[in-house]
C-alpha cells in the first residue's frame, strides 16, 4: 500500500543518508591523505627535519631486531661516551605503529620499505584523525557538525604542518589518539557503557605510548568531570566514564617504560587522582541521598562535612608538603613552562632555545587555523544551546587549548582539533538555520498562493482525513499497518511543528548568508591548500630556491652525511651542535656526542663550550671526547639563515650555564652580536667562527657574509689543530678533522714562541673533561 | 720506498721457456701487430696475428698464453678470424676459446686454446684478431696524491709477444690517454710520438723471448670500480620491464692524501681534482621511462636525462666529487617497454636484454644480474654469451602466493665488453595474468559479503544473557515509545484540526460543519486514548523504561488537560456562535482559555522533544 511505500522510502532515505555520510567521510579521508602529499610531489618521498630521523632510525631498529630488543636497546652511537637507553626513554607509540604497519604489509607480500611506511604514516593517521573528529563531533552535536568538523580538520594548516608526508613525528599519531580518546570519553559519557569505558582506557594507553602530551588528556578530563559535578550534572554515566579511565589508564600508562612510575608520582597526574576521590565522595553522597529521607540527609551532611573537612585538610597538607619538598614541585620542566610561560627562559635555556617552544605571534594563529579563529566563538555559543555534558566538554577543551597554544607554538597543534570541532559546530548550525529558512520560504511560497486561492489547507486536511478514515475503515483489523499509517501522518505535522518554533530569517538574508559562509569555507580551503603546498611541505634537509634561471636545489646536508657515511670509519665520532645529532646518526650512521634528545645538559654545554672556545682549548675538549670530525653548518655563502653562527649565542649561553669561564658578554660588542670587524676578539677567535669562515675570504676576495650582510671581521687565518676534510657544494656543511696529537706537539713548540701561548694554556685548565 | 722494477718472474720464465721452444713449432706467426690501449683503467689488447702452418699435420687449435698477472685479471677475450684487408676486412663470429693446461708448460701461465673454424692444413695461413680486456692491470705510482697532483700509473708488459710459436715480424703500439709520460723503457726501434709509443718492428723473435717494458704515465681518468653491482630485472606482463641497479662504487685510483678543499676544487676543477670522478653517463635503451637516481637517504638531484629515438642518456653525478679512495653507493632504476625486450619463439617466451652495466668505463668486480619472472613461469633456461654462475631464488612481491622465480647470474670482473644481450627462456600462460586481479576482485567481494552478513546477522553469543535480554527489552521500550509519540502527534494533529475548524467557523459561520468536525475529532481522540492505554501500561511494567515513564505520564496528563481546555474552547466558541454573540465577545471569553492552551501546547511540545531525545 501507499503507507508501506512511504515507510520504505523513509528507510531508503535513512540508508541514503548513511551511505552519503560514509562516502563523504571516505572522501574526507582521501583528502586528508592527499593534501599532505605535496611534499612528496614537490620534493620527494623522504623523512623530514630532525626528530623524524630519529624516529625513523628507531623504526629501522625495531623492524630489524624485533620488539624485545627494542625495549632493551642501549644506543651507543649517540651521546658518546654516555650512550642512551632508547627503549626506556622514547615514546614508543609511533615507532610501534609504523613497525606493525610495515610487518603487516610485508606479511601480505607488499614489499614496501621501512622508509616508505614511515613517510606515509602521518598522512594515513591524519585521515584517521579526521574520522575520529567526525565521531567526536557527532557525539557532541550530531552528524552534520561531525562531517563539517572532519572536513575542517582534514586540512587545518596547523595539523598539516606536523603531518605532511615525511613528517614522521609523534604528533602525527598522537593527534589521532587524542581525539579518539576524547571521542570514547564522550561516547562513554553519553551511553554509560562500560565497553566504551574500557576502549577509552585503551585509547588513552595508546596516547600515552605516543606523546608526552597525554598529560593534557589526564588533566582535561578530570577538569570536565569536576565541572560536571560542580554544575550538578553528576550522573552514573559520568562515573563510568571517569573511574575506569583513571584506574585502567594509570595502570596501562605505567606499563610504558618512559612513563613508568611517573604515572603516579608526578604532579601532572595529581589532578586526576584528586578528582577520582571527589567523584567517589559525590557518588556516595548521591547514594546516601537516595536512601535517606531529606531531613536525615541534612543531618548527615552537616555531620560528614565537618568531619570530612578536617580530614581533607590534613590529607591536603600532607600532599602539599610532599609536593613542595621536591625542587620543581613535582612538575617536569616542560609542564612548568606551560604553567609559567617565563619559567623556561629563566631556568632552562635548552628548552627556551627551541623555536617551537616560543609563544606564538598573532599572525601564526591566522596562518595555522585561519578562519576557524573567527568561527570558534560562534561554535562556543552553539555549544551552549543547549548545554549538554558533551558540549560542555568541547567548550572546556577549546578554552584550555587556547591557553596552551598561547604559551607554546608547538601546542597550536592541540588547539587545531578543538577549533575544528567548534567551527564545525558553528558552520553546521549556521547552515542548518539558513537552509531551513530557505526551505521554509520556498515551501511557504508554494503553499501561500494555494491558500489564497481557496481552502487549500482545508482540502489537504480533508484529504488526509478522508484517507485516514478510509484506512481506518478498511484496515482496522490490521494494527500494524495502521501504525505505519500514523507515522505517515505524523511526518508533515512534525515538520510544521518544528517550523513553527524556528527563528526564520528572511529569504534574501539567508541566501546571502549561505553564500557568504560558502565563501568563507572556500577561502579556508584555498588557504589550507596554499599552506600545505607552499609553507609546510619543505623537508628542510633539501632546500630549493627559485631564481630567474630556474629551480636551484641545495642538497648539502645529505651530501655531507653521505660523505661521512661512506668515507669515514664506522666508529668515528662526529661532533656538531645538537640540532644535527639525529640526522648524523640516522643518515651518516656515525657516533655523535649530543643530539636532539637534550637529556643531558652538561654534555651539551661541553660541546657548546668547545665550539665557543679558542682552537686549542676546543681541540683538547674534543680530543678528550674521542671526537674525530667536527661538523659545522654555515650559511654565509648562499644565505641560509639557520646556520650555526646564528645559533651560536645559544651555544655560548648553554655552555656558560655549566662552565662559567664562558661568558656571554665576551662575545657581544655593546650587547650586540656581530661578526664583522667590530666583533670582540673572543668571538673572532672561537672555534665556531674559525670553522665557519676558514678560507671564506678567498671565495669573493672580501668575505661577505650573505646571512649577516656584513664583511667578516677576521679574514685570513690558519687552522692549527683542525684540517678541512670536506665542504659541501654550497659550503653549507663543513667538516673538519682533528689533527693527530703528533702534530699538536709540533704546533706547541711553534706556538710557545708566539704570544698567545699563555692565554691558551690557562683556558686549557678549564677543560671540563680533564 | 717502492720502486718500479721489472717483474723478475717474467725474466725467469724467459729462460725457462726456451727449453720448450720446439713444442709447438708447427705453427709460425708470420706477422703480428699488437696494440695496447691504456687510455682508461681498462687495458685493452688488440692483437692481430697471421698464422702459417709449416708442419705436416693440420692444426685445429691455436694456443694463446698470458702471464700470471694478466691471466688473473683477464676480463674478456674474443678471437675472430679476419679476411681481407682495409675496407674489405670482414671478421667472422667469435671463435670458441677454452682454458687448457698443456703438459710440460709452466703452471704460472694461463693458456687459452682457440678452436679454429676449420683446420689449418699444411701451408695454409689464417689471420686471427684477438681482443683481450684486462682490469686492475695498471699500478698506481704513487699510491697517494694530494688534491693538486696528477694521478700517475705504471704499466708493464714485454716488448715481444708472449707466444709458444715463433714470430717472424712483430710490432707493438702503446696508446696513452695523454701525451704526458714520466718515463718509458727505451729499446731499439722505440718511437714516442704524440700519445703513442711504438716498439718494433722486430723480426724473427724466438718463442718466449720477453724483454720487459715499463711505461709510467699520467692517467687522470677516474678509476671507477663498482665493487658490487646488483641488477634486478623484473618482468611484468602488464607491459613493463623494471630495471633496478644498486651500485657500490669506489674510486680505485690514487688515494687522496690530506685535505679536500672545496674552494680549490671549485676554482680550478681540472687542476685541483683532475682525477676526481664528478659524473657518470649511463646509456639506457631507447624509450626508458620512470628513471630515478637515489641512495639510502633519498633522491640525488644532480642528474640529467637526454633522450632520442636510439638511446636514452642518463648523466648522473655522485653527491660529492669522488677522489681516490672515496666511496659511494647509489641506485638507479628505470622502466622499459615490455614489447622491446620480450619475444616469443616456439611457444616459449624469451627476454632479450643486456647483461652488463649501462655505464662506460666502469669495472664491476662482482656483478649479480637477477631476472625476476612473473609468478607461475615454468621451464626456465638461460642463454648467456659467456660463462656465468647461475643460481635460483624466489621473491615475494605484490599479491604473490608462491613467489616469483628469480634467476641469479653472477660474474666477476665485468667490463663494458660484456654489455651483450642474453636470453631467458620461459613458459608463461597469459591466463595467469588474470589471477591477481581476480584475486583482488574476489577479496573485495568477500569483504562486501562479510559486511552484508555482519549487518544482517545476529551475533549475540548468549541469547539468555541479561544484557541481551535487557537490549531486547530496551528495543521494545523504544518501539513502544515510538508508538506513543506517534499517537501523541496524531492527537496534536487532531487538535490542530479542531482549531482549523474553529477558524472556518469564524469565516463561514457554518456551525454544523464545525460540530461534525468536533464529533469526528472526539471519536478519533477516544480511539487514540484507547490505544494509548496498553502502551503506557507496558511502559509502566517494563524495568527498562524507568527513566521515561515519569515523562510519559506527565505528557499524558498535560495532553489530557490540553484536550479538555481545547474542548472547552471549542464548545465555548460554538456556543457563542449558536447564540450569535459578537466576535469581540467571543474573543474576550476565549482569551483566558487560549492562553492556557498555548502554554500547555508549549509544555507538551517540550516534553515530546525530551522523549524524542531519549
Amino acid at each position: 500500500m501507499a503507507a508501506q511505500e512511504t515507510s520504505q522510502s523513509a528507510i531508503f532515505r535513512h540508508a541514503f543518508g548513511n551511505v552519503l555520510s560514509f562516502t563523504v567521510l571516505l572522501l574526507i579521508g582521501v583528502m586528508a591523505f592527499s593534501i599532505r602529499l605535496f611534499s612528496v610531489i614537490k620534493y620527494e618521498s623522504v623523512i623530514h627535519e630532525f626528530d623524524p630521523y630519529f624516529n625513523y632510525r628507531v623504526t629501522q631498529f625495531l623492524t630489524k631486531s624485533g620488539v624485545y630488543d627494542f625495549w632493551n636497546w642501549f644506543d651507543d652511537r649517540t651521546w658518546y661516551p654516555l650512550g642512551r637507553v632508547i627503549g626506556g626513554t622514547v615514546y614508543p607509540g609511533l615507532t610501534l605503529t609504523a613497525g606493525t604497519l610495515w610487518r603487516i604489509l610485508n606479511s601480505i607480500n607488499i614489499p614496501l620499505s621501512v622508509e616508505t611506511v614511515c613517510v606515509f604514516t602521518a598522512p594515513v593517521f591524519s585521515a584517521f584523525a579526521s574520522w575520529a573528529t567526525y565521531l567526536l563531533t557527532k557525539e557532541i552535536k550530531g552528524a552534520g557538525a561531525g562531517l563539517t568538523a572532519a572536513a575542517l580538520l582534514a586540512m587545518v594548516p596547523s595539523y598539516i604542518s606536523r603531518s605532511v608526508a615525511g613528517s614522521y613525528d609523534n604528533e602525527a599519531v598522537a593527534i589521532f589518539a587524542l581525539i579518539f580518546t576524547f571521542y570514547l570519553y564522550i561516547k562513554t559519557l553519553n551511553t554509560g557503557s562500560l565497553f566504551y569505558a574500557t576502549l577509552n582506557a585503551i585509547a588513552y594507553f595508546y596516547m600515552v605510548c605516543s606523546w608526552g602530551g597525554y598529560t593534557f588528556i589526564i588533566n582535561l578530563i578530570p577538569m570536565h568531570v569536576l565541572l560536571c559535578i560542580v554544575t550538578g550534572r553528576y550522573s552514573p554515566r559520568l562515573y563510568i566514564a571517569y573511574a575506569p579511565l583513571v584506574v585502567l589508564g594509570t595502570l596501562l600508562a605505567a606499563l610504558v617504560p618512559v612513563v613508568g612510575f611517573n604515572a603516579v608520582m608526578t604532579s601532572e597526574h595529581f589532578a586526576s587522582f584528586l578528582v577520582f576521590i571527589i567523584i567517589h565522595v559525590v557518588a556516595l553522597v548521591y547514594y546516601i541521598k537516595g536512601i535517606l529521607t531529606p531531613q536525615m540527609f541534612k543531618v548527615a551532611v552537616t555531620l560528614v562535612v565537618s568531619v570530612g573537612m578536617v580530614l581533607c585538610f590534613a590529607v591536603l597538607a600532607v600532599l602539599i608538603a610532599l609536593v613542595a619538598s621536591s625542587p620543581t614541585k613535582g612538575w617536569s620542566g616542560r609542564s612548568l613552562s606551560l604553567l609559567d610561560p617565563t619559567y623556561a627562559s629563566k631556568y632552562i635555556p635548552i628548552i627556551a632555545s627551541v623555536s617551537e617552544h616560543q609563544p606564538p605571534t598573532w599572525p601564526s594563529y591566522f596562518m595555522d587555523i585561519n578562519v576557524l579563529a573567527f568561527l570558534v566563538p560562534a561554535g562556543i555559543i552553539a555549544c551552549f544551546l543547549p548545554l549538554s555534558d558533551a558540549s560542555s566538554f568541547a567548550v572546556l577543551y577549546i578554552v584550555t587549548s587556547v591557553y596552551f597554544s598561547g604559551v607554546m607554538v608547538r601546542l597550536m597543534l592541540v588547539l587545531a582539533p578543538a577549533a575544528c570541532i567548534m567551527s564545525g559546530i558553528a558552520l553546521s548550525e549556521a547552515f542548518d538555520v539558513f537552509t531551513r529558512s530557505i526551505k521554509f520560504h520556498l515551501v511557504g511560497t508554494t503553499q501561500n498562493p494555494q491558500e489564497n486561492a481557496g481552502d487549500a489547507t482545508k482540502v489537504t486536511q480533508n484529504d488526509v482525513k478522508s484517507e485516514k478514515s478510509e484506512d481506518t475503515v478498511k484496515e482496522r483489523s490490521s494494527r500494524k499497518s495502521k501504525k505505519k499509517d500514523k507515522e505517515n501522518i505524523e511526518k508533515p505535522s512534525l515538520v510544521s511543528r518544528v517550523e513553527k518554533r524556528l527563528l526564520v530569517l528572511p529569504l534574501e538574508t539567508s541566501v546571502m548568508a549561505v553564500f557568504l559562509v560558502v565563501l568563507l569555507g572556500a577561502f579556508y580551503v584555498v588557504h589550507c591548500v596554499w599552506a600545505a603546498a607552499e609553507a609546510y611541505s619543505a623537508p628542510s634537509i633539501v632546500l630549493t630556491s627559485r631564481s630567474h634561471d630556474g629551480l636551484h636545489v641545495f642538497d648539502d646536508f645529505r651530501e655531507a652525511y653521505a660523505w661521512l657515511s661512506h668515507n669515514t670509519e664506522v666508529d668515528d665520532k662526529v661532533a656538531s651542535w645538537w640540532d644535527y645529532g639525529y640526522q648524523t646518526t640516522a643518515m651518516a650512521n656515525r657516533t655523535v656526542i649530543v643530539d636532539n634528545n637534550t637529556w643531558n645538559n652538561t654534555h651539551i654545554a661541553t660541546v657548546g663550550t668547545a665550539l665557543s672556545s679558542p682552537e686549542k682549548a676546543a681541540w683538547d675538549i674534543f680530543n678528550s671526547l674521542d671526537v674525530k670530525y667536527v661538523l659545522v653548518v654555515f650559511g654565509g655563502l648562499v644565505g641560509y639563515p639557520s646556520d650555526d653562527i646564528n645559533k651560536f649565542l645559544w651555544m655560548v649561553r648553554i655552555g656558560g650555564g655549566v662552565f662559567p669561564h664562558i661568558k656571554e658578554p665576551d662575545y657581544l660588542r655593546d650587547g650586540q652580536y656581530r661578526i664583522d670587524s667590530q666583533a670582540t676578539p673572543t668571538m673572532l677567535n672561537c672555534l665556531m667562527y674559525k670553522l665557519s669562515y676558514y678560507r671564506f675570504v678567498e671565495t669573493d676576495g672580501r668575505g661577505y657574509d650573505k646571512v649577516r650582510n656584513t664583511e667578516i671581521g677576521k679574514k685570513h687565518f690558519k687552522l692549527n689543530h683542525f684540517e678541512e676534510v670536506f665542504t659541501t657544494h654550497h659550503w653549507m656543511v663543513r667538516i673538519y678533522k682533528l689533527k693527530s696529537p703528533r702534530n699538536r706537539i709540533r704546533g706547541k713548540t711553534k706556538r710557545s714562541k708566539s704570544k698567545s701561548g699563555t692565554s691558551k694554556r690557562s683556558t686549557r685548565k678549564k677543560n671540563p673533561w680533564q | 720506498m717502492k720502486r718500479l722494477h721489472p717483474d723478475l718472474s717474467l725474466l725467469f720464465l724467459f729462460g725457462f721457456f726456451t727449453l720448450f721452444s720446439n713444442v709447438c713449432s708447427d705453427l709460425v706467426i708470420s706477422k703480428l701487430d699488437r696494440q695496447i690501449d691504456l687510455s682508461s683503467q681498462i687495458v685493452r689488447f688488440t692483437t692481430s696475428l697471421k698464422l702459417e702452418n709449416n708442419g705436416a699435420e693440420a692444426v685445429s687449435k691455436v694456443l694463446l698464453p698470458y702471464p700470471e698477472n694478466q691471466g688473473k685479471n683477464l676480463a674478456f677475450l674474443s678471437v675472430t678470424v679476419t679476411e681481407g684487408k682495409g675496407k674489405t676486412k670482414t671478421s667472422s663470429d667469435r671463435l670458441h676459446v677454452d682454458v687448457v693446461h698443456p703438459e710440460g708448460m709452466p703452471p704460472s701461465l694461463t693458456w687459452y686454446a682457440v678452436s679454429l673454424p676449420k683446420e689449418l692444413s699444411k701451408g695454409g695461413s689464417l689471420t686471427l684478431e684477438v681482443k683481450a680486456v684486462f682490469t686492475h692491470l695498471l699500478t698506481l705510482f704513487p699510491e697517494k696524491i694530494t688534491q693538486a697532483e696528477a694521478q700517475l700509473v705504471a704499466f708493464q708488459d714485454s716488448a715481444h709477444y708472449l707466444s709458444p710459436y715463433a714470430v717472424k715480424i712483430q710490432s707493438l703500439t702503446v696508446k696513452l690517454p695523454e701525451p704526458k709520460v714520466e718515463s718509458y723503457t727505451k729499446l731499439e726501434n722505440t718511437k714516442f710520438s704524440g700519445s703513442e709509443i711504438k716498439y718494433g718492428p722486430y723480426e724473427n723473435i724466438p718463442p718466449f723471448s720477453l724483454p720487459t717494458i715499463i711505461v709510467h704515465f699520467v692517467s687522470n681518468k677516474p678509476f671507477s670500480v663498482a665493487q658490487e653491482l646488483v641488477r634486478e630485472i623484473e618482468v611484468s606482463h602488464w607491459g613493463n620491464v623494471q630495471v633496478t641497479e644498486n651500485y657500490n662504487l669506489i674510486h680505485a685510483g690514487a688515494e687522496l692524501k690530506g685535505v679536500f678543499s672545496r674552494l680549490d676544487y671549485q676554482e680550478r676543477p681540472h687542476v685541483r681534482g683532475a682525477s676526481a670522478l664528478s659524473s657518470l653517463v649511463a646509456r639506457l635503451p631507447a624509450r626508458a621511462h620512470s628513471i630515478y637516481y637515489r641512495d639510502d637517504i633519498g633522491n640525488i638531484s644532480t642528474s640529467n636525462v637526454y633522450s632520442d629515438s636510439a638511446k636514452t642518456l642518463l648523466e648522473i653525478e655522485p653527491r660529492y666529487p669522488m677522489f681516490g679512495g672515496w666511496r659511494t653507493a647509489f641506485t638507479i632504476g628505470y622502466g622499459l617497454p615490455l614489447q622491446d625486450f620480450l619475444f616469443k619463439s616456439q611457444g616459449k617466451r624469451f627476454l632479450d636484454i643486456t647483461f652488463g652495466c649501462p655505464m662506460n668505463d666502469i669495472v664491476i668486480e662482482n656483478l649479480f644480474v637477477k631476472v625476476v619472472l612473473p609468478e607461475g613461469s615454468k621451464d626456465i633456461s638461460v642463454v648467456a654469451p659467456f660463462p656465468t654462475k647461475e643460481t635460483r631464488e624466489t621473491k615475494l612481491s605484490h599479491l604473490d602466493i608462491a613467489g616469483r622465480p628469480v634467476i641469479v647470474l653472477e660474474k666477476k670482473n665485468v667490463v663494458p665488453e660484456h654489455n651483450k644481450k642474453f636470453q631467458v627462456y620461459y613458459r608463461f600462460s597469459s591466463f595467469s595474468l588474470l589471477r591477481e586481479p581476480l584475486m583482488l576482485v574476489f577479496g573485495f567481494f568477500l569483504f562486501f559479503v562479510a559486511c552484508i552478513v555482519y549487518v544482517h546477522a545476529d551475533f549475540t553469543i548468549s541469547k539468555s544473557s541479561p544484557s541481551y535480554i535487557a537490549k531486547l527489552q530496551w528495543d521494545e521500550v523504544q518501539t513502544a515509545v515510538q508508538q506513543f509519540q506517534n499517537i501523541m502527534n496524531c492527537v496534536l494533529v487532531i487538535h490542530d484540526k479542531l482549531d482549523a475548524s474553529l477558524r472556518d467557523l469564524s469565516r463561514t459561520g457554518d456551525v454544523q460543519a464545525c460540530k461534525a468536525a468536533r464529533k469526528n475529532a472526539d471519536a478519533f481522540l477516544k480511539e487514540l486514548t484507547k490505544e494509548l492505554k496498553p502502551l503506557s501500561a507496558f511502559l509502566q511494567s517494563s524495568p527498562q523504561a524507568l527513566q521515561i515513564v515519569p515523562k510519559v505520564d506527565e505528557l499524558v496528563i498535560k495532553e489530557k488537560e490540553l484536550q479538555e481546555k481545547l474542548m472547552l474552547k471549542h464548545s465555548m466558541v460554538v456556543d457563542s456562535y449558536e447564540k450569535k454573540s459578537g466576535g469581540r465577545d467571543i474573543d474576550n471569553r476565549v482569551t483566558a482559555v487560549q492562553q492556557k492552551i498555548t502554554l500547555l501546547r508549549q509544555e507538551v511540545d517540550d516534553l515530546l522533544e525530551v522523549i524524542d531525545e531519549i
